[in-house]
């Protein structure tokens, strides 16, 4: 499903991720650790297509089609999306509004019709209810003035209307209390099927109590340095990550 | 008529700046000689059949204009107008005299089709289900037509060309006319005065609603030719109206001259509501050609409780110099201000309003949006005063700019000056840019960078779009995407 050899990257001229290989499978859900400042933001970036996250070498795939070449609008309408570390506000623009020029963005660029408005309210309605977000929240502009919790709630929400096939969960679990947590995680497990991939990016285990990986890689220096199944997340809750950083030093 | 299509298909073929009102209508038009002087101002006052003392008033005005300057404080850069190689008036040559709209030219009609503003009644009740918008079109120099004035009549109010007006009800022109923009106003309110050719008159008697929307669209289509019209609103006692404006012109490589006067007196209790939709040609995105909207537009709160509002979507002309204000002279009164001014390209945007505290317990409410994008400058100018007398004057004021792009410019230059202690001024002002976290974020969700600019843009200026009504809501929200593109790099 999603394959990525050999990348490397820049931003600002600073070589960031040196040779990054992975692959997840569709109905993978694959999680990535690292300590601060190992590139997991860029490779959520770069995957995503953001200007400025520049790919000087290797590949990187989405159902055996390259999305080097593709705007990042481009890359979302084949299905890619990324939840974000820290949401952006957008003032004035009301959450309806915003969700339905996303979905229609999305259906234009594949060629298929708008959704009639009634239907839409209706599926927004039930995914907002399913993620105990209440129905003011969907008149008031987009994550102007909400909790970081609230936020990462409108992210999964957003992920639930838009279907995506590959999904990257960029540190979800950061700024919230636990009960947000389960949420979350309660949100994107009843999105897991056999063909949706799924890269949770993530500091911690805890998530992944909730969440819980077919495999997990570490990340370090730009690069996987070492791949397992999740028993490895707990090893590395245990001892840290002082291991890898000093292999790949 | 094959020649026409001709014409539009070439303009068509040349649009670069997806300006789409930019077609020429192949019309013979009858036009003054070129330049300026009294025989000119009287040859215009002729052709209206104007009563003596309204000649006599161009006449002085004139001569009053001859001492005048261009005013030059305005942060606007363009080389010196000659006014003696501009046409004053110009008329399609198929309009003498008044007459139905049976009588109007095909032609203007069909431009006005295009532009999507039926002039035929019927059309136009087919058009706006159950929300019916009476239009005074104005063609270069003249009103070709005006629609639903029948209907309007049985209700009392008066919507005729100011010119019609001049003949049916003189009286009322004299007592209102230039009493709220003086003919000494400003050089071009003064020049307006002396040679403006037509416009729209408005009465609306003591304590009616006027039951429909007014209009007046302004097409300037004769090349090298000034339009100069003067709009005059009264609404008398415990009256309401509605108005809406409304302009475009041909692409033409030079530049078009654009000075209007409008003027709006409200007496006790009535309320006038006055928005405009400005998108004259701007320009190429050279900066070649476009409109010069040099137009003073003034409201006067005479009666006690009064309210004049202002409401304006400006994303046309190449420069714009206009300050559309309110005069608080009646106890209670109320003024506002609501704008949304847009450059791209390198057009040349100084605006505002100007808001004067006279009587007790006035208030108003000035909230700016300017976005500017391309190579353009944007400057907000305005003016709040309080007259020593004004006991409790109060005014808010948000001036917002936001920035698309690196080689754009936005300026806030507020005046504020109160005379009165217990005046209350609010003065609220930021400015931003569009992030490149926001675009980034839009466009992961599948939002191309434009969609994702406009989004942002019309969530900016979210409050003011509120203040139209309806169906220009909508419009101004897709002229605003219009106006935008080509902004993102």
């Amino acid at each position: 499903m999603l394959k990525i050899e050999n990348l490397h990257a820049r931003v600002d001229d600073k070589e960031i991720l040196k040779g990054l290989s992975l692959s997840v499978k569709a109905g993978e859900v694959a999680a990535i650790m690292g300590p601060n400042g190992s590139g997991k933001s860029t490779l959520s970036y770069a995957v995503a297509g953001r200007e400025g996250y520049e790919v000087t070498d290797g590949s990187i795939s989405l159902n055996g089609e390259s999305l080097l070449d593709m705007e990042a609008n481009e890359r979302a309408a084949k299905g890619l999306f990324l939840a974000f570390q820290y949401p952006l506000e957008i003032p004035g623009v009301t959450t309806m509004t915003f969700l339905k020029a996303a979905m229609n963005a999305q259906r234009k660029q594949r060629g298929e019709a708008e959704m009639s408005t009634p239907d839409f309210i209706k599926t927004v309605r039930t995914a907002a209810d399913k993620l105990g977000i209440k129905q003011d929240f969907l008149r008031r502009p987009l994550n102007v003035g909400f909790s970081g919790g609230e936020k990462k709630r409108m992210e999964v929400l957003q992920m639930m209307l838009l279907q995506p096939r590959f999904a990257i969960l960029d540190e979800t679990d950061s700024g919230l209390d636990i009960d947000a947590l389960r949420i979350v995680a309660e949100g994107v497990n009843a999105l897991r099927s056999p063909d949706r991939g799924f890269l949770v990016i993530t500091h911690y285990q805890r998530l992944l109590d909730y969440i819980k990986p077919d495999s997990v890689h570490v990340l370090s220096a730009g690069r996987i340095v070492k791949s397992g199944g999740p028993e490895l997340a707990h090893e590395l809750e245990r001892n840290g990550y002082r291991d890898y950083v000093a292999d790949a030093a | 008529m094959a020649a026409i299509q001709e014409t539009v298909d070439r303009v068509k073929s040349v649009d670069v700046d997806a300006y789409k009102y930019g077609f020429v209508t192949d019309i013979e038009s009858e036009k003054a000689p070129k330049g300026l002087n009294e025989d000119i101002v009287r040859y215009i006052s002729g052709r209206k059949s104007e009563p003596e003392w309204m000649t006599q008033w161009r006449l002085d005005a004139y001569q009053r204009w001859l001492t005048m300057t261009e005013p030059k404080w305005a942060r606007v850069d363009y080389p010196p107008i000659d006014f003696q190689d501009l046409y004053y008036y110009s008329a399609p040559k198929s309009m003498s005299g008044p007459q139905s709209l049976d009588e109007v030219d095909p032609e203007i009609l069909k431009t006005y089709d295009k532009l999507g503003i039926p002039l035929r009644e019927r059309e136009a009740l087919l058009g706006i289900p159950g929300n019916r918008v009476a239009v005074d079109a104005v063609f270069d120099s003249v009103s070709v037509a005006t629609t639903f004035k029948a209907e309007l009549a049985k209700s009392g109010v008066i919507f005729c060309p100011i010119s019609e007006a001049l003949q049916s009800h003189p009286e009322l022109v004299r007592q209102y006319l230039g009493t709220v923009v003086p003919v000494t106003d400003n050089f071009y309110a003064t020049l307006n005065s002396a040679v403006f050719s037509d416009g729209s008159f408005v009465y609306i008697p003591p304590g009616v609603r006027c039951p429909m929307e007014l209009s007046t669209y302004f097409r300037i289509n004769e090349r090298n030719t000034g339009q100069f019209e003067r709009t005059l609103i009264i609404a008398d006692k415990g009256s309401y109206v509605s108005y809406l404006e409304g302009c475009t012109a041909p692409m033409r490589d030079e530049n078009q001259l654009h000075a209007a006067v409008v003027e709006l007196i409200a007496l006790d209790d009535a309320e006038i509501k006055y928005s405009t939709v400005q998108n004259w040609y701007p320009g190429d995105s050279d900066g070649k050609g476009g409109i010069y909207n040099f137009v003073t537009k003034r409201g006067d709160c005479r009666g006690a409780r009064s309210k004049i509002s202002w409401t304006q979507v400006e994303t046309g002309s190449s420069i714009t110099w206009k300050y559309p204000s309110c005069i608080l002279r009646g106890d209670d009164s109320r003024g506002e201000f609501y704008s949304i001014a847009i450059s791209n390209g390198k057009q040349q945007v100084d605006s505002g309003t100007k808001m004067l505290h006279l009587g007790k317990n006035t208030s108003s409410r000035i909230i700016s949006k300017g976005i500017s994008a391309g190579r353009s400058n944007n400057t907000y100018r305005g003016q709040v005063f309080a007259h020593r007398k004004a006991q409790n004057a109060r005014n808010f004021t948000n001036c917002d700019s936001l920035l698309i792009g690196q080689q754009c410019g936005a300026h806030t230059i507020p005046y504020i000056e109160s005379r009165n202690a217990s005046a209350v001024f609010e003065h609220e002002a930021t400015t931003s840019k569009i992030s490149e976290d926001q675009l980034f974020y839009c466009m992961q969700r599948g939002l191309s960078g434009e969609e994702a600019t406009a989004l942002i843009v019309n969530g900016f200026v979210r409050d003011v779009l509120q203040q139209l009504p309806m169906e220009f809501a909508v419009e101004a929200q897709k002229l605003i995407a219009v106006s935008l593109e080509g902004s993102v790099g």
